[in-house]
């Protein structure tokens, strides 16, 4: 999929990892178990009303704060389709790219508001009510990864399993 | 030209001399630890990567922390999971019950001056108090290095920060790092590395440049480096000769160099609910706390228990405050038992707990409701972090901790 | 006729001359005690049920917070900050994380010959200082609370005579559980069990608190040892008076004698997941290997100074079994400090164990140490019912102070005498 369309939600600087997912619910099962607590102390109802395809778009320093891979993890399985954000944070970026979650960075955030919706072609740009923002495109090592379907698969491959 | 001290390590580890930001390399892991809250997750990612053995049983450490003691029925999973690939794999280095992995990593010499080490977790920042490139990354990363003993990495640019001088009485490392955190803001070194050096860090402890490389990560740095000198030899075990090499060049290029005179300090607050939100201690004097916590890899270790100790001396805590310490190990613990610290807390009224993470991972340990404030010497205070939304966290130095404690509201050393 | 201790503190209480089992009195409460398993429930009744609330007597309560601290989660310290502003407000004085609060209770305030009503099960502990503890609910500690009264139906009096000494190796703990296992765990319902002859006055205070503490476990109203010099020394050393010091009289009507040779006793266990369910340790030894993920040593129970004394004994230059959990819990504050200065909290953290905050921990099953899916816990606790400490498949063994602190070295159950 170069291009798709999408509902945006709109959330604020520095989202940290304990808003995306609180430590209190790590502990859980699985990532299905844990996303309906998905951005709870900041949107508890959030989780409940993202819609496969959706697009969330934030400000500077998205996913700062902890380690914990559940963050994309479960945002990806919100059905969320690619984070747009001013900036990311550093393991925040490798664990999405790691799990295939698209992240794009732009400063859409200073142009939209909640429930807009906007288009975007992969490489190329992000369309919102007739603006056009350019998107500037990944390093070959982190397309690679995208490219195989993120690490698992790509390590899959090295050891000859696909 | 030359090299600052993150592309010396990383051109010592590859073997190409060259190194240079932006550059895209392939490093040798020297060590990784691995956390009890994603041991299972490392485990299934690995087995789904198709491994089944690790590149070296000696390079991996296993530590209990975050789920030590166990609050609820399923953190017991993790364990079984644990335990398992330890026989499994014939791992030797790993910890049931003895303290904060980011505390025990360069306690124990897993984490070295002149190493690169990974963990999972955040905060693995750390270990760049010993001059090791550190760094936190997440379970599926781990899996693959945990395979292959390899890792990709983007060499990253280098922020100076010369800091010199003394700093004033009642003034800490967590003063400091507050204060850089503030100034840089939350995001102000992402993906770099940052370096510190100048006579104010010259003089300090290792356990104080700890509590600054712990911290790097909440302005967004990939690493914290300390040149090692006698002090890191002695505490890591190795020979200062051995270890000369890890120090940048004179000519080596910085993105940007920030200077501090280390008199200009004063005791902060981080205030709710962002690490880089400020504030001196005077401005936020007065405010009531229902809690204060001492501990955490950032501020749980001999000297920081030693301060609180100094002010809580044949002292009580205020009424309706409750002061919660646990010290970052167990070797921690027991030598604030011989010194005397835990002795002098306790009968001041503090409840002393099994070191662990505790109260900063929020899964226990101090768990607050809506209201209430806490000041707490560990590294985050994000909203939720230790409770409900609506709970207020401030983020301080164990000296404020020590004096709020005895107060009942946010205090500085006098 | 005569009286039993338990006649005679109700007697007191009621200001009349004479009582006897089976009587309802309506009695003056010397002192009320609610922790934060319950507290919060009695102060949303005070608040909504009362037309006209007002306390008595604020100087006779006392909450203290030992089930869930330090708080796990939002809930739990919501518990607490209800219980601190209702102190507050009302000049209650309140402890926290200071220690078990059956503990703290006769650290700070139990005397002999006192009445008191506890919102927790062990309050009956009290008889280790010759007083009359009971554990209510929360609408009768609201009803005391409220008017300084309540009633209460005078307890027929089960006596149990103990002669002579525990071997080494065995302790206290043994002994009750034996009693247990004889009796079944409702043999004393409603009932007072009332110790007393050269064994109960040969042991400590602090022996005799074990005693009474599980006396709840065979369904005891009450348990109390007949009081004497030793009581009145402890209570004096704790700066308060022993004014009450009330023995039975030599024709007081007991429902049945129960006679005991404390040399006979052995060392037990009692097994998932009946306090009763207690059988001799080397008949367990004889059986299948019982592997253990944890150990536990603490409690109002068996968390004292003695038990800590024991576990530093055996592990002194040992190691906790690297595939065991050894979680300790000190009773109290002033526990934990007179172990900090002899040196066993440092002897337990050399060991290998985990040393917790002075409170109810493993022994409450959903603050500290909780266990999983098929676990097996030994420990020194007050219960082993069905997931007490956890997962509902898991089990729970209770036994003396030695035998947790053996297990826990040797990775499976095992007595102390069993050790190399």
């Amino acid at each position: 999929m170069s291009s798709f369309t999408g509902k945006i939600w709109v959330l604020g600087d520095d989202i940290d990892t304990d808003i995306i997912i609180p430590t209190e619910y790590l502990a859980l099962p699985t990532v299905d178990d844990m996303k309906k607590y998905a951005f709870s102390p900041l949107r508890p109802e959030l989780a409940g009303q993202i819609q496969s395809g959706d697009i969330i778009v934030a400000g500077k320093n998205f996913g700062c704060g902890s380690s914990r891979e559940q963050a994309p993890e479960i945002i990806k399985h919100l059905g969320v389709a690619c984070v747009i954000a001013k900036s990311f944070a550093r393991i925040f970026f490798r664990n999405s790219i790691n799990n295939g979650l698209l992240l794009i960075e732009s400063d859409l955030y200073d142009h939209v508001k909640e429930g807009d919706e906007i288009s975007v072609t992969l490489g190329e740009s992000i369309e919102h009510d007739g603006v056009s923002y350019p998107i500037s495109p990944l390093p070959k090592n982190l397309t690679d990864i995208l490219e195989a379907g993120g690490l698992v698969k790509a390590m899959q491959k090295r050891n000859g399993l696909i | 030209m030359g090299q600052t001290l993150i592309e010396k390590i990383i051109s010592h580890n590859t073997g190409d001399a060259s190194v240079r930001p932006g550059q895209i390399v392939t490093v040798n892991v020297d060590r990784v630890m691995i956390h009890d809250i994603f041991i299972p997750f490392v485990v299934e990612k690995f087995r789904e990567m198709g491994f089944t053995k690790v590149w070296d049983p000696d390079k991996v450490v296993l530590i209990y922390d975050h789920l030590v003691p166990t609050s609820a029925v399923e953190d017991v999973r993790h364990f079984k999971i644990g335990d398992a690939f330890v026989k499994e794999q014939g791992l030797t280095h790993f910890h049931r019950a003895d303290g904060i992995c980011h505390q025990l990593m360069p306690e124990m010499g897993y984490a070295r001056p002149g190493q690169i080490v990974f963990g999972t977790d955040s905060h693995t920042t750390t270990y760049g108090c010993v001059g090791c490139f550190s760094s936190g990354i997440g379970y599926t990363e781990m899996a693959s290095i945990l395979g292959t003993g390899e890792m990709w990495c983007r060499v990253p640019e280098t922020i100076r920060i010369e800091i010199d001088g003394d700093l004033p009485k009642g003034v800490y490392a967590k003063d400091v790092i507050l204060t850089v955190i503030g100034d840089l803001r939350a995001d102000g070194a992402t993906y770099k590395s940052l370096e510190f050096s100048g006579s104010c860090v010259e003089k300090m402890s290792v356990s104080s440049r700890m509590t600054m490389s712990n911290m790097s990560i909440e302005c967004g740095a990939k690493c914290a480096l300390f040149v090692p000198d006698e002090k890191t030899a002695a505490f890591s075990g190795v020979s200062l000769e051995s270890v000369s090499w890890v120090k940048p060049d004179p000519d080596a290029h910085y993105e940007r160099v920030i200077y501090y005179n280390a008199a200009d300090f004063v005791p902060v607050v981080a205030c709710p609910s962002q690490v880089d939100n400020i504030h001196p201690v005077s401005e936020k004097a007065g405010v009531k706390v229902d809690e204060v916590f001492l501990g955490s890899c950032t501020n749980g270790r001999l000297e920081d228990l030693a301060v609180a100790a100094r002010i809580l001396k044949g002292k009580k805590i205020a009424p309706y405050v409750n002061m919660i310490v646990t010290p970052a190990s167990r070797s921690i613990y027991r030598e604030a038992i011989k010194a005397g610290y835990i002795e002098t807390l306790a009968e001041a009224g503090a409840m002393i707990t099994q070191p662990g993470c505790g109260l900063c991972c929020g899964r226990a340990g101090g768990i607050l409701t809506d209201g209430e404030t806490v000041l707490a010497t560990n590294n985050r205070n994000f909203l939720g972090r230790m409770g409900t939304s609506g709970v207020n966290i401030y983020l301080g130095s164990p000296a404020t901790a020590a004096m709020t404690a005895l107060t009942g509201v946010i205090t500085a050393e006098a | 006729m005569g009286m039993t201790i338990a006649e005679k503190i109700v007697a007191r209480a009621a200001g009349v001359n004479e009582v006897h089992a089976g009587e309802i009195h309506t009695v003056t409460l010397d002192r009320m005690m609610s922790n934060d398993g319950t507290t919060h429930l009695t102060i949303d009744m005070y608040h909504n049920k009362l037309n006209h609330p007002h306390i008595a007597d604020p100087g006779k309560v006392v909450f203290i917070v030992d089930h869930n601290i330090p708080a796990e989660n939002p809930k739990t310290a919501a518990v607490h900050k209800k219980m601190r502003e209702f102190s507050k407000e009302h000049g209650i004085k309140m402890y926290e994380g200071k220690g078990v609060c059956h503990q703290i209770m006769v650290e700070d305030y139990v005397c002999p010959g006192e009445l008191i009503f506890g919102a927790d099960s062990h309050t009956c502990s009290y008889g280790a200082l010759g007083a009359f503890g009971t554990g209510v609910g929360c609408t009768d500690f609201l009803y005391g609370m409220v008017t300084g009264e309540s009633w209460v139906m005078v307890p027929e009096t089960l006596r149990f005579n103990l002669h002579g000494k525990l071997r080494e190796g065995v302790y206290p703990r043994d002994l009750i559980l034996t009693i247990i296992g004889d009796i079944g765990a409702n043999g004393a319902n409603y009932k007072c069990m009332e110790f007393a002859g050269d064994g109960a006055h040969a042991l400590s205070v602090n022996d005799r608190f074990v005693l009474c503490n599980l006396a709840v476990e065979a369904g005891a109203k009450t348990g109390i040892v007949e009081p004497d010099e030793k009581v009145a020394a402890y209570v004096e050393a704790h700066g308060r008076k022993a004014e009450h010091m009330f023995v039975s009289d030599p024709d007081a009507k007991f429902t049945k004698v129960y006679e005991y040779d404390l040399d006979k006793i052995e060392p037990v266990v009692a097994r998932p997941d009946f306090v009763d369910d207690v059988l001799p340790l080397r008949e367990l030894l004889a059986g299948d290997e019982v592997k253990i993920d944890e150990a536990f040593l603490g409690s109002c129970n068996n968390g004292r100074i003695d038990e800590l004394r024991v576990a530093a004994h055996m592990l002194k230059g040992k190691k906790v079994h690297p595939d065991v959990r050894f979680i300790v819990a000190p009773a109290s504050n002033a526990v934990y400090l007179e172990a900090l200065k002899e040196g066993i909290i440092d002897t337990l953290l050399e060991a290998g164990a985990m040393v917790m905050n002075c409170n109810c921990s493993v022994c409450w099953g959903s603050c500290q140490g909780v266990i999983g899916e098929n676990e097996v816990l030994i420990s020194t606790g007050t219960r082993n019912f069905k997931g007490r400490a956890g997962h509902k498949t898991s089990k729970v063994y209770l036994a003396s102070a030695a035998t947790v602190t053996a297990s826990a070295i040797a990775g499976r159950i095992t007595g102390a005498e069993n050790l190399d």
